[in-house]
């Protein structure tokens, strides 16, 4: 389980992060959700050690990582995946040098054992014989399962995900949702999602925090996140003419 | 001025830490060298031929009094090839051409959170892109201004011939003339220290960027005109510093 307790971060005079205090859990997919410029990446970034907290700290089972020093924050990182929202794939290397990039770093695996697992992964993501291709030459959704595939090599503990579905169309869009989700089950990852996409939330969301003007404004799951009575919540998830029809 | 010369000691503390995998670092470190210095190879072999060729010319049209003998040329040529023409002049199109590619390339994966995806992997990001770097220029750059140093001599041997100014064997034999090895230590301590400069400087400038391709731009800019600026002024340091 991964615990953020009393989180609050600001750039310069802005305060973006207010007195957070938010608990992920292990073998479920838990969505951060709000709007644009509400503080979800932040948290996301605050929580991972890409940003260091102003105040409160981050916890990862019992471990306080948040003071911990670069050296062993660097250990708790190697438990770590992360899917950036445009797939951050390394531009100079092909797909399976892309995912086979942890394992070169962290293993001292054969290069047999190393193609396996590459393989493995690309094939948990619906990918075949793409292992010679450059990230130029892939799409939208296919950068995303890549991306994925280099966040689950090295069998990690948790797994977050930067808006995993933007820019890619509805379908495209629910198989990297189920896909990760079917991921967090199968390995017991605890998996946090960064997302505004409502039918992620619908989908997949088994535990959802609202993030509002930078505080945690409401916390459940898809069965109840339609019928909370928060007003903000409730603006934010009926804006679309879909939802509101649904309503 | 002190924020960004503090940034870039600690950028440096990161870099110059062992790698996290030697085996890895030894084929980055083969990928830079071909990179940053065979793929400069071209640019330096012209720039040399034509550089050496004009100084041997210019010096055989300002040589009027007969008292000084035509070997002058060859010796001049030579001696204004090691010391100042390949290491400073090399090292100054080099800081335009490796220097906006090193911070292009680290900007850009930057902005395309490349490096953070390395961090958050647990890979120290400044470490695995920038080591390799310093260490393939500074190791290839003495190669490359070795070449010119020989380039720029026979450049200058090949515009004496064809324009018939001097002969071959006066030119030659200027060439041969008082020669010092201490101008070639000279050089490359020169070479050396611009390498550093070049990738070092380029390298934090693209390293700390955040936004998008305009930062991108400007990073590689300030990469070019901060490193040339630091050549200049180093070079100056270190001619009083060993020659006087």
């Amino acid at each position: 389980m991964i615990e953020a307790r009393n989180i609050s971060k600001s750039f310069g005079d802005k305060q973006v992060l207010k007195d957070i205090t938010v608990s992920f859990e292990p073998g479920k997919t838990n969505l951060i959700i709000g709007q644009s410029g509400s503080g979800k990446t932040v948290l996301m970034k605050c929580v991972v050690g890409l940003y260091e907290v102003d105040k409160g700290e981050v916890d990862y089972d019992g471990r306080i990582y948040s003071s911990m020093k670069i050296k062993e924050k660097r250990e708790i990182r190697k438990e770590l995946g992360m899917l950036f929202q445009g797939g951050a794939l390394f531009d100079s290397m092909t797909v399976q040098d892309n995912v086979m990039f942890p394992l070169n770093m962290f293993t001292k695996q054969s290069f047999k054992e190393k193609l396996d697992r590459v393989n493995f992964c690309l094939e948990h993501v619906n990918l075949e014989d793409v292992n010679d291709l450059m990230p130029s030459e892939l799409s939208g959704g296919m950068i995303k399962r890549v991306a994925i595939a280099r966040a689950i090599s090295l069998n990690p503990k948790y797994l977050f995900c930067d808006e995993p579905n933007s820019g890619l169309d509805p379908m495209t869009a629910d198989h990297i949702d189920n896909l990760i989700s079917e991921i967090t089950k199968r390995f017991n990852m605890t998996t946090i999602i960064n997302t505004h996409d409502m039918n992620s939330v619908l989908n997949i969301g088994d535990n959802i925090a609202y993030i509002h003007k930078g505080q945690l404004w409401w916390e459940g799951n898809k069965e109840i996140v339609m019928r909370s009575n928060n007003k903000e919540l409730d603006e934010f998830i009926f804006s679309t003419e879909l939802t509101k029809r649904i309503k | 001025m002190f924020r960004h010369f503090g940034g870039y000691l600690i950028l440096m503390r990161q870099v110059f830490r062992r790698p996290d995998k030697s085996k890895v670092f030894w084929k980055q470190l083969l990928v830079e060298m071909q990179s940053l210095g065979v793929d400069s190879l071209g640019i330096v072999a012209i720039i040399s031929i034509f550089m050496g060729a004009v100084v041997a010319l210019q010096t055989a049209f300002n040589i009027d009094s007969p008292l000084i003998p035509a070997y002058t040329v060859g010796f001049t040529t030579r001696q204004s090839m090691i010391f100042e023409f390949s290491p400073t002049v090399i090292s100054l199109i080099l800081a335009g051409k490796i220097g906006s590619r090193i911070a292009s390339e680290i900007g850009t994966m930057r902005v395309t959170e490349q490096i953070d995806a390395m961090q958050i992997m647990g890979v120290n990001s400044a470490n695995f892109l920038i080591f390799p770097k310093i260490v393939a220029a500074m190791v290839f750059n003495p190669i490359l201004i070795v070449i010119s140093m020989f380039l720029g001599v026979f450049g200058g041997w090949l515009a004496c011939i064809t324009s018939g100014l001097i002969s071959s064997q006066d030119y030659i034999h200027g060439i041969r003339s008082w020669f010092d090895p201490f101008g070639i230590t000279y050089a490359m301590i020169k070479t050396i220290t611009f390498a550093f400069l070049i990738v070092s400087v380029s390298s934090y400038h693209g390293y700390r960027i955040s936004g998008g391709a305009l930062e991108v731009g400007k990073a590689s800019t300030k990469s070019v005109v901060y490193s040339s600026i630091l050549i200049i002024i180093f070079n100056l340091l270190l001619t009083q510093l060993l020659l006087t």
